[in-house]
């Protein structure tokens, strides 16, 4: 049997491989399945229509410019705003992968490390149940911080200067410069700016303690007030 | 194949099919890539229009090569064993990568299947097929039969078995089942066992020839691949457990780690068959052994440099972020590693440089009538 072709073939070529894929995949799919999996559209919040609305409000050239004019009507309107915060969500979506952001940046915090102190809670399954998350964008290096508790930590015009020249807001950062995402300047995001940052915003959106602002304080530095640590550095 | 089971593939024909489709594909990721199209997965970034050609492809070279196993008689060598089975475990691992996480499942579950994915693409994919070629090469080169056939039965089985058990290691500390992460690291742990039985064969078969090494460069190639091997396995049984897990996740440490098993072990491989064989399809010697020992150091240095500069560096990363530190000075710190990575990568990337020149040079030459050498073109 364990020379011959019958057993490497149907013992170690499909058997061993279906025993894995049951203990190791269908398992946990299984344990998973009873949280429904979300849309894009039913992951849009109120936290991240601000965000996106803000956006709006900064930039409203470049805004109209990708999404158009709202129009009339109060419940249009509402519904307007809903559907294209969830298309500029899809796309940022598409850029982070497609950009590469998750080579650099995780989205996952470990119960260990003082990863809670940095960042917030703890990642929980149910955060992952959603569209956005085919395939899972866990991450595997952190060259820059985690950001699945980032929305709400900085404005969005942080984002658009860092995403221009992130050098001009963090001294030698290794983060590359985007500048296709902008109309030549930092104030003028097109449309794949826009996209980005709101998938950025809506990062940690649909947690409690949004936005989450770290609660450690560098040991170099004594608080002059209390507050978002990352307001005192600059 | 042809030389192991004395039949021939099922059609030369298709081997060329295979070798061009694979180009495309090849050019298509790339394209795909630049254009954005990426599939947010770790080691199958591959879009997910070029995916189904990809596994059609897998499909169509398990379709040529195993006729030659089903048709032959007796029993097959070691190195048939691995490749038997690798056909069957790339294309599942393919189709179940690629698909599963993307249109089947979503969230934890697909990290888990991501995890398996990554995992097996390097236990079922490239390691049979690494292994397979060293039980072909090894004996052939010294000369003599492996030492045990005992062990070469546990080193294929226990691959078989623990090998694809262990995908969640990937992502310990992940919302993942805590049992299951139990599951990996203790088979893990495992493999490295048997792994370790693998490497006693080997070093049992080159026993008492060992300054063969000296002078033969492809068994030097092979060797050092698995030392690095070894090295790459014992520590990962190490770096499997949650102590280390909590410090080295996400840092340089593992990008170390992938480095030193895919040039340490796999690419060394691939460069002492390439050594062994080229002159032998080109019907000539080599342009210059020179180089050829050049080709070796650079390499070997450039690896083992590149390898403690990031385990290094991955430590120092770990501890900073515990430590609370500002994220910037996790960055700085590395600044220098990085530098020091670079002329590493660099010294490897020469060596390759010698190797193609040198190769090309070999091909220009004159041909030259050697005993050494069957004079028909090795097909
Ligand atoms: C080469 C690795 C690298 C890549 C690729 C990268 N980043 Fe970064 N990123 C960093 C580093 C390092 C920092 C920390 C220094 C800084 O703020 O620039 C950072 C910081 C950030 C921050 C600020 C986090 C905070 O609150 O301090 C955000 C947001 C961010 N990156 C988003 C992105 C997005 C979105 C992409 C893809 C378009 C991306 N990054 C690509 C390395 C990278």
């Amino acid at each position: 049997m364990f020379e011959s072709k019958a057993g490497i073939l149907y013992i170690a070529g499909i058997g061993f491989f279906a025993l894995a894929f049951v203990s190791n995949a269908l398992v946990p799919a299984l344990m998973y399945d009873d949280i429904p999996e979300q849309t894009v559209a039913e992951l849009v919040n109120s936290n991240l229509r601000y965000q996106f609305e803000d956006l709006a409000r900064r930039y409203p050239e470049s805004f109209v410019n990708a999404y158009g004019d709202a129009p009339g009507g109060a419940a249009e309107h509402d519904q307007w705003w809903d559907e294209k915060c969830a298309e500029a969500l899809r796309y940022g979506h598409k850029l982070y992968v497609g950009e590469g952001c998750w080579h650099c940046h995780s989205q996952f915090i470990r119960p260990v490390s003082n990863e809670e102190e940095r960042w917030g809670p703890v990642s929980r399954s149910w955060e992952y149940q959603n569209e956005l998350n085919r395939p899972v964008m866990f991450g595997t290096r952190r060259v820059g911080p985690d950001l699945c508790r980032e929305g709400g930590r900085r404005s969005n015009d942080w984002h658009a200067v860092h995403f221009y020249r992130p050098l001009d807001l963090s001294e030698g950062s290794p983060m590359p410069e985007y500048p296709w995402f902008f109309d030549g300047s930092p104030d003028k995001p097109n449309a794949r700016g826009l996209a980005i940052m709101t998938y950025v915003q809506w990062l940690g959106s649909w947690q409690e303690s949004y936005p989450h602002y770290e609660d450690y304080v560098p040991s170099m530095e004594r608080p002059d007030e209390d507050g978002d640590a990352e307001e005192n550095e600059e | 194949m042809p030389r192991l089971t004395l039949q021939p593939v099922l059609s030369k024909k298709l081997s060329w099919v295979v070798y061009f489709a694979w180009q495309g594909v090849v050019t298509a990721t790339a394209v795909g890539l630049l254009l954005g199209e990426a599939q947010g997965l770790e080691w199958g970034e591959t879009p997910v229009w070029v995916d189904p050609f990809a596994l059609l492809g897998l499909l169509l070279l398990a379709v040529n090569f195993m006729p030659p196993i089903a048709r032959m008689k007796g029993p097959i060598y070691v190195t048939l064993w691995y490749f038997m089975a690798m056909f069957v475990w790339t294309f599942l691992t393919y189709a179940m990568g690629n698909f599963v996480p993307e249109y089947f499942v979503t969230g934890t579950a697909a990290g888990a299947v991501g995890g398996l994915f990554i995992h097996d693409l390097v236990g079922l994919f490239v390691t049979p097929l690494g292994w397979g070629m060293m039980y072909y090469f090894v004996p052939i080169l010294l000369k003599k039969p492996i030492w045990s056939h005992g062990l070469s039965l546990v080193g294929f089985w226990g691959l078989a078995f623990f090998y694809p058990l262990q995908g969640i290691h990937h992502f310990l500390y992940t919302p993942i089942p805590m049992f299951l992460q139990y599951g990996a690291i203790v088979s893990t742990i495992a493999v490295e066992l048997v792994v370790t039985t693998v490497i006693i064969n080997f070093f049992g078969t080159i026993w008492g020839s060992g300054h063969v090494v000296k002078t033969n460069l492809p068994i030097r190639w092979f060797y050092t691949g698995m030392i690095f091997y070894f090295l790459t396995c014992l520590q990962c049984a190490f770096q499997v457990t949650l102590t280390f897990q909590k410090i080295i996740h996400f840092t340089d440490w593992v990008v170390g780690h992938a480095h030193m098993v895919m040039f340490g072990v796999f690419t060394m491989w691939i460069m002492g068959a390439m050594t062994y064989l080229l002159p032998r399809l080109l019907n000539r010697p080599w342009y210059s052994l020179k180089a050829l020992e050049w080709h070796y150091w650079l390499s070997t240095i450039g690896i083992a440099v590149m390898s403690a500069d990031l385990f290094l560096l991955g430590l120092f990363q770990g501890w900073s972020w515990a430590a609370l530190e500002p994220w910037d000075a996790s960055v700085d710190i590395s600044f220098p590693f990085w530098v020091l990575r670079t002329i590493a990568g660099l010294s490897m990337f020469g060596g390759l440089l010698t190797f193609i020149w040198n190769i090309f040079k070999t091909w220009t030459s004159v041909p030259q009538q050697s005993a050494v050498v069957e004079p028909t073109s090795a097909a």
